[in-house]
């Protein structure tokens, strides 16, 4: 969920338009980076067998499982940089790591 | 009411610190800015300021302490000299493109090696990049005059930039002369009784500062770096005229003695302008063409007010007290060259490197300059790259 934010930092602003030196107004703005597409393995949800014992959101570095009401609903791939944490921790064979096509 | 005070160079600047009251100074005492942190640190001792002052262990820490207060929006102020501001370096860089209006007094000395404490220019001449604003002045006068203005041109929002206010070390920094100095009322109403920060670390709306800026972003950064010391030029003089209106006192980009038929003129920055105006005196009274030119804004560049002052001399000798080792002459020569360069063309414009370590500079040295223009002029024929005061 991107908040409202005082200023949206894009790569197509101006000088004229920045903030002066790079300053960041908004806490939490790295959630625009989008930081996914350093991936090089992916890793892969399979509902049937998750337990939703949310591990793999602890382990998580990127924070890039989401959940929703203490159940697990996805993984971000925005954010994922498939490091494979949570797929080498889950203990009921629900995420799979594959290569990145 | 302004009163006559006698004072060094070093204890004027002192008084505006203490005059200004900034937030914070952090400093690292060296030969021969000491002075102007031990003054203040006396004022804090006394209660007569109520700064937080940052003893700090290294000028890489003052500028450092500097950068931290400044970030958090307070109004902060350091002093250094030769290889102090060598070790601010990094952090020169740092303050700029954070772009925070940090006040510098930069008593200029040599930059080893060979180690030397004595005055020249090549400390702040090397620092000319860093992205400061750089004040030049010729006596504790001027020093105390641009170390108040410094304050009001950084904190500008058009600018929002760090600011040098260099000075002659032991010349200017240690000899004791009359001044004008302001009433403390004065100076905190003509610098605002607090800095106006337009970001702050803390406060109801923190933001973070000096993220890492990758190809996406950096040059534009740059960019507005530019475009705020472009903006300098213009503040700079507005902050002048209303500093004229309180002191009587005028202040320019530059300075332009005896220059409005001289055929012959040096530029010249600091307390050997004042050496150079004798000289001056004495060849007009002569009868000979002279003028003379003192740069106070180094950066950002004067180039075409520059180019307009001297579009009517035949002769240019640009003095540096400091040698760039371009092999190409000194650092001010090759800017005034470049500024005159389609604007002021068809001038013999020479570089004289002069002074260097602390080495007298003599009246007899700057009229063999004017005499060396004299007979370019008659004879067409000259050195480009010269050096004066030198054992040949
Ligand atoms: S660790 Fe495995 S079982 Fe547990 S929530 Fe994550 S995917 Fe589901
Ligand atoms: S692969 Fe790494 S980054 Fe991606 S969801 Fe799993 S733990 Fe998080």
């Amino acid at each position: 969920m991107i908040k409202e934010r005082k200023v949206n930092i894009t790569p197509d602003m101006t000088w004229r338009e920045l903030t002066p030196g790079g300053v960041i107004q908004d806490a939490g703005n790295a959630e625009d980076f989008k930081t996914g597409d350093w991936r090089s393995m992916r890793p892969v949800w399979n509902t049937e067998k998750c337990k939703h014992c949310l591990l793999c959101w602890v382990v998580c570095p990127d924070n890039s499982i989401k959940v929703e009401d203490g159940k697990m609903t996805g993984i971000d791939y925005d954010h994922c940089k498939g490091c494979g944490v949570c797929t080498a921790q889950c203990k009921f064979g629900a995420l799979d790591y594959v290569p990145e096509e | 009411m302004a009163k006559r005070v006698s004072l060094s160079g070093n204890e004027a600047v002192a008084q505006a610190m203490r005059q200004i009251n900034p937030d914070v100074v952090a400093a690292f005492p060296i030969t021969p800015s000491t002075e102007i942190p031990q003054y203040f640190s006396q004022f804090v001792a006394n209660g007569q300021v109520t700064t937080e002052f940052v003893p700090v262990e290294s000028e890489h820490s003052a500028m450092s302490a500097c950068i931290g207060a400044a970030a958090a929006g307070g109004r902060v102020m350091t002093a250094t000299s030769a290889n102090g501001l060598a070790l601010m370096w990094e952090m020169l860089y740092i303050a700029a493109s954070s772009r925070l209006p940090i006040t510098l007094a930069a008593v200029n000395r040599a930059l080893s090696g060979p180690i030397n404490i004595h005055n020249d220019h090549s400390d702040t001449m090397g620092a000319r990049d860093s992205g400061w604003i750089q004040l030049y002045g010729e006596n504790a006068q001027e020093a105390y005059d641009n170390f108040i203005m410094a304050v009001k041109i950084g904190e500008h929002p058009d600018v929002q930039l760090p600011v040098m206010d260099c000075f002659d070390g032991f010349i200017t920094s240690h000899a004791v002369e009359n001044l004008e100095m302001l009433e403390d009322e004065e100076v905190k109403a003509f610098v605002g009784e607090n800095r106006v920060a337009p970001y702050a670390l803390i406060g109801q709306e923190p933001v973070s500062m000096g993220p890492l800026d990758l190809p996406p972003y950096y040059f534009e950064h740059k960019r507005q770096q530019a475009e705020a010391m472009k903006n300098a030029k213009r503040v700079i003089l507005e902050v002048a005229a209303e500093f004229e209106k309180l002191t009587g006192r005028k202040y320019g980009l530059f300075e332009e003695y005896r220059m409005e038929d001289a055929e012959a003129a040096i530029v010249i920055l600091n307390s050997s302008a004042g050496t150079a105006k004798a000289v001056v005196d004495s060849l007009r009274a002569e009868g000979k063409k002279v003028g003379l030119i003192k740069i106070r804004v180094f950066r950002p560049f004067p180039a075409e007010e520059l180019a307009e002052a001297l579009s009517k001399v035949k002769a240019v000798a640009v003095m540096d007290k400091a040698d760039s080792f371009s092999a190409a002459g000194g650092p001010v020569f090759t800017e005034v060259r470049s500024a005159m360069y389609g604007r002021a063309d068809g001038k013999i414009v020479v570089s004289y490197i002069y002074g260097l370590g602390g080495r007298d500079v003599t009246t007899n040295q700057i009229e063999k300059v004017y005499n060396d223009l004299f007979s370019a002029i008659e004879t067409g024929k000259y050195e480009v790259y010269n050096y004066v005061g030198v054992r040949e």
